[in-house]
């Protein structure tokens, strides 16, 4: 139940939240990890950004990036806290543990060989007809 | 070639585009399931593959956006030359991405 795995959450606040109810949401973050246990690995503010598409009435948000290392509870009072927030227009949970790891294991892999990595499938569909190129 | 006629056989004049007008010709036979080729094309070869990123980052919108044309679509592999294997983490990068408003939906 309490394997620590590491997460990595994104949210959006509302452009119109001041500084301070930014840092305050960031505190809570904190405290929550605090709490129930857990490891704040990192925190980064992206600042101010526009979106790709508006949010309700919102063109930008404040983006904030958190790499928590906890366990599922952990993260599932982090969501259920962020839903009931006002300010927060969005925001995504994403374990990032195995694929780190899957990442790290091909990087490594590479250096032993020092060739390009494997799965660069030869079930291509249509190098048959390359051919064509030359006429 | 020789896989070309045998493929050729079932599938109507499809593959008749070699001389030229592959598209039009192919419209006008309607839905072929070969389609007719444009004549130039380059040996693609995967942009993850050749400049060695093992992990497709959503939050890294500057990677992502040659992938998302204007439309807002996924590009496919066809088009962009992306192996399966990154083609699909591309995929599920991009739809993270989505979900936080840094790549569009729709576009347009």
């Amino acid at each position: 139940m309490s394997t620590t795995r590491q997460y990595e959450l994104v949210y959006i606040v509302s452009p119109d939240a001041s500084e301070q109810e930014v840092t305050d949401l960031h505190a809570q973050v904190e405290a929550q990890i605090a709490r129930i246990g857990g490891e704040l690995v990192k925190t980064e503010n992206w600042g101010r950004r526009k979106m790709a598409y508006e949010i309700g009435p919102h063109k930008e948000g404040v983006y904030v990036l958190e790499l928590i290392n906890g366990n599922g509870e952990l993260m599932k009072e982090l969501e259920r806290r962020l839903r009931v927030s006002e300010k927060i227009l969005r925001y995504l949970v994403v374990r990032v543990d195995e694929e780190l790891r899957a990442a790290e294991r091909t990087r490594s892999k590479r250096k032993v060989r020092t060739g390009p990595p494997a799965g660069e499938g030869g079930m291509g569909m249509d190098n048959d007809d390359r051919d064509e190129a030359e006429v | 070639m020789a896989d070309e006629q045998r493929r050729g056989g079932g599938g109507g004049g499809g593959r008749g585009g070699r001389s030229g007008g592959a598209r039009g010709a192919n419209a006008e036979k309607g839905p072929g399931q070969q389609r007719g080729r444009s004549l130039f094309r380059r040996r693609k070869v995967c942009k993850f593959c050749s400049e060695k990123i093992d992990y497709i980052d959503y939050k890294d919108v500057r990677m992502l956006m040659p992938f998302v044309p204007d439309r807002g679509k996924i590009l496919p592999r066809r088009i962009s030359g992306v192996c399966a294997p990154h083609q699909r983490a591309l995929q599920t990068a991009i739809k993270r991405a989505r979900q936080l408003a840094l790549v569009p939906y729709v576009a347009d």
